[in-house]
């Protein structure tokens, strides 16, 4: 039941916001993030580590057709809807320091998208996953659309036919598997689609190897894996910073949650005939991401590009089909998440200062601001890996991941931990450090309602790169099911 | 001695004292980087040092009272299958030797910096990032295991980053900070990929395990050879070793406190540090540990040469300290272990002793470094001077000054093991003699050549300048002592008797390659012919600069051939500059413009126009005409009928 | 031959209905095709109908079967309601265009 309420009770905050209009919607609209804040804890207070699939919920959806809305929350699970339930109030949060027009519908289409992502991440049926992966796109394109930059239009649109083509691609994967599948327990249907029965499926290889690329298309758009990434740079420069925070934060752990739970124990022969491939373009895309990268110009652009190098290292550790891979990446999510939520907002609170992202015209910031320097640095370092921060934890275990897959590619893919420092150093020191520039004399530090929302951030760059076991335990049960699973066939 | 190497039971003493020892730099850390300019610079400078002081007398008293190896384990860090990670120290010979040198030198060091840095507007800053370097050092050596090394690993490197970019408004030192940090990383990968081969190899990361599963392992295995590689690749890195070295005459742009503990003393030794630690492995490999000499020599003559024209007084000591660091290195690669660490104790004496002396010279000359401007500077900086020339006389190996004990045990070392390499090792003894004395004859002989203000200004630096100095100076001339040369009686050298626990599984191992077998005539042949190069060095150099005056070339002018090659340090920036950065910047923006922009994105954005130019082709059917679309319907019917005939 | 059937009915064969509704058909579909005059178009529209509906009764006849003609019902009942509202969209594009020429309405083209 925790889980159900776990998403109705965004939706119904969005539906309740709209009798608040403007600035008065900020207040409930926080709270209710909070609130589900405050249930997220308390599932995670209450989650048996060594149990699967708990706070279950199975209703009857579309008995005829044997679908279900079944939901429920292993370790995995409950790590991504607690990343969702910290970074929403976060990024709402990060909205207010903006002056734009309807602002009540703003806060009500983030909280629709929270349970739209919630939804993804707790879905135990396959047409409800695929009902509430649409579900989560549609607030974002709206967000992005009707709030971004100049170019929103033209970059919005792409975003949205490119992700929808991907998902329809998964659509028809899962009524192919849906059609193999055995009749419902009550008998009313000849099919159904619960997440168990795509497990129990026995598939030839042949088969696997192309259903593997129809739920792979959704998967690989969304993430973004080179080279259907071109959406993702556009879309984070033009979305408004808390929409471009929803989907490097969030949304892109979507694709990864669902490889690690829709594909990997779905179609395990076909995923160990395209491991190879998947690998390769995963390292691809993390050497490409990362030297683009140095030499971007705009702040958040360059930030994408990071984000694409760092999710190619994630989609490889996932694809290492090894157990550091696996842990690896449902560690990295969270301190990814926590990274470039943070790292997006600085270039927010830049951009608000100066009116610029461009590094060429910034400068000598720091001598202005000690503390935005300080919370930058330590978001920085969490990006490039420092240890005792939570970028280390995620991309040594990847690496060894990686690396005990197959130890050239662990070596290749371990030169994301230069080419990093290169391209994050180079903006650090063009935007923060060296002569005063222009803006240096009127740029102010960080006022204290920035600072409470970039504490919690912070605290969680040191928490899971020292205590990552609090996280590495709740994910290790699932992380083993899946494994089995693979192995199993 | 076998027993003494599997760690005993628990530790003497609760955790508390343990995590005492990283703790209060860490506090320091802390208090000076949250109170940044809330404090007054004596006060954040006291606190830091006391915080210093604190772990100091911690590894003093565990030092006293050391008995036996054991590890100390704090919490689980990291846990994922068999890849158990406890964060957890090892208390041994060598931690223990090793946190003596941080927290003692470290702590001089802090004293030094409360004079040094008196002026600097942002001294809290300095000293938060001082303190929190300790920590991370203190945590390297500590670590019980290869991933908690690596953070300490990491950590140096980042503090290295910001104390060298600490004036951060100059984009000269900024760009060297960010060079420092990125070599390191390169090194970084090799280690971290030894790591990894590590645990795939042995199943584990905790040192004791797996140098007691390597303890049984053929010499010459083939996966340990790569594993020792991947670890020496980091080594380089962070030791500043051909081919890595670049950024540490670079790392200069910190202020001068920094570059002697950083850049001198603590942080370039990790390399050593690790490899001792895992000596095992390496001689295991003797594969690499022949890498490692030819390395470690080639490094200490390459930059002794480039040390002999450099006029900026940090510059030559920079390279004459990767040059000693190769030395270090050239020990490792024959094998002469506790030689190696012996000559990172004296070193990091002498060199801080010499950075910190430079320090209070530039602080006399009102910042400036070239030492074309300086000369005859005895005068007005006596204790500087005296100091300085005792470290001067350390390095070029006169004895009975602490360089000539350390350094000719390496050499004698590199004797038994092949002649070519003692020849390098020896030419590079009379190389680093001349240019050290080159630099003091330049520095404090001959005629002041600066201009009239400085010299209005020429002052002997305050005493908590002058003491570190003196301590400094004292260790430098009689450190040598704790362990006395083989001729002397083996019973004698203190530190090899010491360390020899750390050995054990290598002696075992490899026991003919262990150890020094000259008789002491030989011996004797050898110490004779290394004061013999130092004093012809000294002796050379005060002809050059002192007799006959000569002074450095003015920019200006033109030089001979080599020397200009030597000057440019055989333009080895500009060859990586043209290798590897403009290369991957050209790739940057090649890719960004040609590939993404260029094939990728048109790829797909041509989908979209396919589809847009589909329609657009396909809207000219209809043509709004009535006629037409009754004519196509009926024709599309019988069309329809007649493929289908005679199928009802 | 059925015996069910009326001997009245089978004088004429089935044949004959066939082919003078295939004739009707082709004529209603011809003047479709040819005729511009909207309401002209409109009647050729329902010869087609009524050929549709002679088949339906004659095949019902010939098998005895109600269904077919209780189809024409249904399609005159359609018919009907659809020349109600022809002729009226017919008449409001003779009120705007003083003429029901079909070929004047080719707005809606590319």
């Amino acid at each position: 039941m925790l889980t159900v309420l776990l998403l109705l009770w965004p939706v119904a905050a969005a539906l309740l916001l709209h009798f608040f209009k403007g600035r008065a919607a900020r207040v409930p609209a926080l709270g209710a993030a909070l609130v589900e804040f405050a249930l997220a804890a308390y599932a995670a207070l209450t989650f048996n580590a060594n149990n699967s699939g708990q706070f279950s919920f199975n209703l009857n959806w579309i008995p005829s057709a044997g679908i279900h809305f079944a939901v429920g929350m292993d370790g995995l699970s409950l790590l991504l809807v607690l990343l969702t339930a910290v970074l929403v109030p976060v990024i709402l949060l990060s909205a207010f320091r903006r002056n734009f027009e309807n602002e009540s519908v703003f806060y009500a289409l983030v909280l629709f998208m929270q349970t739209g992502l919630i939804g993804v991440f707790t879905a135990q049926d396959a047409f409800l996953f695929y009902f509430m992966w649409e579900v989560a796109l549609i607030p974002i394109y709206f967000l992005a659309g009707v709030w971004g930059g100049v170019n929103r239009a033209r970059v919005t649109f792409k975003f949205f036919l490119y992700t929808i083509i991907g998902s329809l691609f998964m659509l028809a994967g899962f009524v192919y598997l849906y059609f193999q599948t055995g009749p419902s327990a009550d008998g009313l249907s000849a099919h159904n689609s619960a997440l168990a029965s795509f497990y129990a499926l026995n598939l030839t290889a042949d088969t696997q190897m192309w259903v593997f690329w129809l739920i792979f298309a959704a998967f690989a758009v969304k993430m973004p894996i080179f080279p259907f990434h071109t959406w993702q740079p556009d879309t984070y420069t033009e979305a408004p910073a808390p929409a471009t925070m929803l989907l490097s934060g969030i949304m892109l752990k979507m694709g990864i949650y669902g490889c690690m739970r829709w594909l990997l124990p779905v179609v395990p022969m076909g995923v160990d005939y395209w491991q190879n491939l998947v690998l390769i373009l995963a390292i691809i895309g993390i050497i490409y991401g990362a030297i683009i990268a140095i030499r971007q110009q705009d702040v958040k652009r360059l930030i994408a590009y990071s984000s694409l190098s760092h999710v190619g290292l994630m989609i490889a550790g996932v694809f290492s089909l090894t157990q550091m891979g696996l842990q690896g990446a449902s560690i990295q999510m969270l301190a990814h998440g926590v990274n470039v939520v943070g790292m997006f907002f600085i270039a927010d609170a830049i951009e608000r200062r100066t009116g610029t992202r461009n590094i060429a015209d910034l400068g000598g910031l720091t001598r202005k601001a000690p503390v935005l320097t300080v919370c930058f640095l330590v978001l920085l370092l969490g990006t490039v890996a420092l240890p005792l921060t939570n970028g280390f934890v995620g991309e040594f275990l990847l690496l060894a991941g990686v690396y005990q897959f197959n130890h050239w590619m662990g070596a290749v893919a371990g030169v994301t931990i230069i080419l990093g420092a290169v391209y994050l150093l180079r903006m650090f020191q063009r935007v923060m450090l060296g002569p005063d520039s222009s803006f240096t004399e009127t740029f102010t530090d960080l006022t204290g309602s920035e600072l409470a929302l970039l504490v919690p951030l912070i605290v969680l760059v040191f928490w899971i790169g020292l205590f990552p076991n609090t996280f590495l335990h709740l994910s290790e049960g699932s992380v083993m099911n899946i494994l089995n699973e693979v192995v199993k066939r | 001695m076998q027993e003494t190497v599997i760690p005993a039971a628990g530790a003497p003493y609760s955790t508390f004292l343990y995590v005492l020892i990283p703790l209060l730099p860490f506090l320091g850390f802390l208090i000076n980087g949250l109170l940044n300019r809330k404090l007054s610079g004596t006060v954040a400078g006291a606190i830091s040092s006391l915080a210093v002081l604190g772990s100091f007398a911690i590894s003093v008293f565990l030092f006293l009272n050391f008995q036996y190896q054991y590890t100390v384990t704090l919490f689980d860090w990291i846990s994922v299958g068999s890849m158990q990670i406890p964060f957890s120290y090892q208390i041994d010979q060598l931690s223990l030797i090793m946190l003596l040198l941080v927290t003692g030198v470290g702590f001089l060091i802090h004293v030094y910096s409360i004079g040094y840095m008196h002026h600097d507007e942002n001294v809290g800053k300095f000293f938060s990032f001082l303190n929190l370097f300790v920590f991370s050092m203190l945590v390297l050596v500590l670590g019980a295991n290869f991933v908690i090394l690596f953070i300490g690993w990491e950590g140096v490197g980042l503090c290295s980053y910001l104390l060298i970019g600490f004036w951060n408004k100059n984009t000269a030192y900024n760009n060297a900070a960010k060079k420092a940090f990125i070599i390191n990383r390169v090194g970084d990968l090799g280690f971290l990929l030894g790591i990894f081969l590590i645990y795939l190899t042995f199943d584990s990361i905790q040192y004791a395990e797996v140098f007691q599963k390597a303890s049984t392992l053929q010499i010459g295995t083939g996966v340990v050879t790569a594993i020792t590689l991947l670890l020496f690749v980091g080594a380089t890195g962070k030791s500043a070793q051909l081919p890595l070295y670049t950024w540490l005459p670079d790392a200069m742009a910190g202020p001068t406190p920094v570059s002697a503990l950083i850049h001198a003393a603590t942080m370039v030794t990790a390399g050593i540090y690790m490899i001792l630690r895992a000596n095992v492995l390496f001689t295991l490999a003797p594969d690499t540990l022949e890498v490692i000499a030819i390395i470690g020599a080639a490094t200490a003559l390459f930059a002794a040469t480039i040390g002999l024209a450099q006029n900026d007084i940090k510059k030559v000591l920079a390279y004459s300290t990767v040059s000693q660091l190769g030395y270090m290195f050239l020990a490792l690669g024959v094998m002469g272990y506790s030689t190696s660490l012996f000559h990172v104790l004296t070193h990091a004496f002498f060199k801080a002793l010499m950075f910190l002396g430079a320090g209070s010279v530039i602080h006399a000359m009102s910042n400036e470094q070239d030492m074309r401007r300086m000369g005859g500077l005895r005068k007005s900086l006596p204790i500087t001077f005296i100091t300085f020339f005792v470290g001067c006389l350390a390095i070029a190996g006169i004895p009975p000054f602490s360089g000539f004990f350390s350094k000719d045990e390496i050499l004698l070392h590199a004797f038994e093991h092949s002649k070519v390499l003692y020849a390098v090792g020896l030419f590079t003894a009379f190389l680093t003699a001349f240019y050290m004395f080159r630099l003091l004859f330049l520095t404090f002989f001959g005629e002041f050549r600066g201009t009239e203000e400085q010299k209005h200004h020429l002052h002997e630096s305050p005493a908590s300048m002058t003491l570190p100095l003196i301590v400094l100076a004292i260790l430098a001339a009689v450190g040598g002592f704790m362990n006395a040369p083989f001729f002397l009686g083996e019973e004698n050298a203190y530190l090899a008797n010491y360390l020899a626990p750390l050995f054990t599984y290598s002696k075992q191992l490899n026991p003919a390659a262990f150890g020094v077998h000259a008789d002491h005539a030989t011996e004797l042949m050898l110490i004779g012919l290394s004061v013999g190069a130092g004093v012809l060095g000294i002796i050379l150099a005060y002809v050059q600069y002192v007799s006959r005056g000569v002074r450095p070339v003015e920019d200006g002018e033109s030089r001979g051939l080599l020397e200009n090659l030597i000057y440019h340090k055989y333009y080895i920036d500009e060859l990586y500059n043209a290798l590897f950065v403009r290369p991957i910047m050209w790739l940057s923006r090649g890719l960004f413009r040609y590939v993404e922009n260029g094939i990728i994105d048109p790829i797909v954005n041509g989908f979209g126009r396919l589809t847009m130019g589909g329609g657009q082709l396909l809207r000219y059917v209809q043509t709004g005409s009535v006629e037409t679309y009754l004519i196509l319907m009926v024709v599309g019917i019988v069309l329809v009928m007649a493929l289908n005939f005679g199928k009802f | 031959m059925n015996p069910n059937i009326p001997e009245v009915i089978q004088t004429v064969p089935l044949q004959y209905y066939v082919f003078f509704a295939a004739a009707l058909f082709s004529i209603g579909v011809l003047g479709v095709l040819t005729r511009r005059n909207a309401i002209i178009i409109f009647m050729c529209v329902e010869l087609m109908l009524n050929a549709v509906n002679v088949l339906l009764t004659a095949f019902s006849a010939y098998r005895a079967d109600p269904n077919g003609q209780i189809f024409v019902f249904f399609i005159m009942a359609v018919a009907a309601a659809e020349v109600a509202v022809g002729l009226a969209i017919i008449v409001m594009i003779y009120r705007n265009l003083q003429n029901t020429d079909v070929n004047l309405l080719n707005r809606l083209k590319f």
